[in-house]
């Protein structure tokens, strides 16, 4: 293990392969590995927790770097449901298109994905940045309790139900809000916060100015403090 | 769970290699579904009135006995035998000859029937079974395929998909209908028959009753968007070709990948990572709601 052609699916097992980037030997001196052949299997660097960069050269399946921390992943190619789940920080960079639920639950980092992602993306994300160069599908941002949702393509339907604490920037149009999602007026802190987004992404073709503000309205049973004598 | 495969070449010269492409996405969705696995493939043969009766036959069945009898009543009868199932070629109608076969064979299952189609399905791991029905060295247009985890009703030949309810249709199912049971007794009324308790055979027979209406898949289906409650990808076979559908909530994934020799469809990527050339198809996830279809 360690030589870039032992990370390759055709020779290795996906254990053999996670469990060497999840206990990297950091005398070896070497910080940056490539996979290759993942033919979309699952869970492909779940739980890597160094700083080190992985490239993946084609198409993942399910929950590729869960509950990852500090590692930088690049997928060049597509990725399955769960994309990065209750990632802690680190970055994940997705070529390709995205299914559903990418970022789901996830504390901290930064997902970039290239291409669309479908229904429920950032769905209870509680700190997490997502950057979609595309489109979303619906019901994202559902129950999003912290952290950014910039998107600069459209959202499916029922964007942001019942958000918390999440902000979503987004260039295009919203098929429909969800329930207690509003439009929010922009502040000069969030321009300022849209610009660190798109240099992160690296986008250029969009400027901070095009993007609109939405939130929570603080109108649903949860937010009423009359409610708090039910506890 | 389940998982849900289909293939459609684009080229002629590729039919000979369907099934070889169809086993290798069939076993890599084994994962999906371990407790039965079944595929419909379309391979149309030139003469036109020729249809083809896939029938799967009980361990205590007299086989000798039943070439002769059908062979003395119908002139033309070809038979394959694969594994426990029998493909009988004949130009005798389908109201006669299937008929005849429950008049005479309660013991048989007759899984399908139709011009083109031949549908082979059973109870055990995908693996298996795609080398059980040789299913490599089948050829045709396009196919369809199901490796099965069971949720609402039995693990048997019954709770198997394909579901075959009119002819060369079929179709698989990855999810669950929550209103089967009123769809069912509806459509029995109106003169369907049903083998089993399984919610799909009830959709097979919804979209077999729309399709003889409508005569279009986009339409029919179409119409399970208002008239079906329940997840559900589907995929619809017809002799020209297929169909895919998931419902509005999308929570059965799915995703296609097509390159100018091919459309993929399976559950997950990973059913297709096999196929020639799949890294440099495009590639893209059916939207909820939204009827997809090739060859129809």
């Amino acid at each position: 293990m360690g030589k870039l052609e032992n990370l390759d699916f055709k020779k290795n097992s996906l254990r053999k392969i996670n469990n060497f980037l999840q206990n990297i030997d950091f005398k070896k001196n070497q910080r940056e590995f490539v996979i290759k052949n993942p033919s979309g299997n699952h869970a492909i660097c779940a739980g890597l927790k160094e700083d080190i960069s992985v490239k993946i050269k084609g198409h993942v399946g399910y929950y590729c770097g869960g509950m990852n921390q500090n590692a930088r992943i690049t997928i060049e190619g597509n990725a399955g449901t769960g994309l990065g789940e209750n990632m802690m920080s680190g970055l994940i960079h997705v070529k390709g298109n995205v299914s559903q639920s990418a970022g789901a639950t996830a504390h901290g980092g930064t997902i970039i994905i290239d291409g669309n992602t479908s229904s429920r993306c950032g769905i209870s994300m509680k700190g997490i940045d997502i950057i979609i160069k595309g489109s979303v599908g619906h019901m994202s941002a559902f129950m999003a309790q912290s952290g950014t949702l910039l998107i600069c393509g459209d959202a499916g339907e029922a964007l942001g139900d019942s958000i918390y604490e999440t902000v979503i920037y987004i260039a295009g149009k919203p098929k429909s809000l969800g329930a207690d999602c509003i439009e929010k007026k922009m502040t000069k802190k969030d321009l300022l916060k849209i610009d660190e987004l798109l240099s992160i992404g690296k986008i250029k073709k969009i400027k901070s100015s095009k993007f609109k503000k939405y939130g929570s309205a603080r109108k649903l049973y949860n937010f009423k403090i009359d409610n708090v004598s039910e506890y | 769970m389940c998982g849900i495969v289909g293939i459609y070449l684009k080229k002629k010269n590729l039919h000979v290699k369907l099934g070889n492409y169809l086993s290798g996405m069939l076993d890599n969705m084994s994962s999906r579904g371990p407790d039965s696995a079944g595929f419909a493939i379309y391979n149309k043969n030139n003469k036109s009135r020729v249809y083809k009766y896939s029938i799967c036959f009980p361990s205590d069945f007299d086989e000798k006995k039943f070439k002769m009898s059908v062979n003395n009543q119908f002139k033309d009868i070809l038979i394959k035998k694969v594994s426990d199932h029998l493909v009988i070629s004949t130009k005798t109608k389908p109201e006669v000859f299937i008929s005849f076969l429950y008049d005479n064979y309660k013991e048989l299952k007759i899984i399908g029937y139709g011009k083109s189609i031949e549908i082979f399905k059973q109870v055990g791991n995908p693996k298996d079974i795609v080398k059980k029905f040789k299913l490599s060295e089948l050829q045709g247009s396009h196919a369809i395929g199901h490796t099965r985890m069971a949720t609402e009703s039995a693990i048997t030949l019954d709770g198997s998909h394909p579901y075959s309810t009119g002819e060369d249709e079929c179709l698989v199912h990855n999810g669950s209908l929550s209103n089967h049971n009123n769809l069912r007794r509806n459509l029995i009324k109106k003169g369907k028959k049903f083998d089993s308790f399984n919610d799909t055979e009830v959709a097979a027979g919804y979209i077999s009753n729309q399709l003889s209406k409508t005569k279009s898949m986009k339409k029919t289906l179409t119409k399970c968007l208002s008239n079906l409650d329940g997840f559900y990808t589907f995929i619809a076979g017809t002799k020209n070709g297929f169909a895919v559908l998931r419902d509005e909530i999308a929570c059965k994934p799915a995703v296609i990948a097509e390159t100018k020799d091919y459309v993929a469809v399976a559950s997950e990527f990973q059913a297709m990572a096999h196929l020639p050339n799949v890294n440099k198809a495009k590639i893209y996830e059916p939207e909820p709601g939204i009827v997809y279809t090739w060859g129809n």
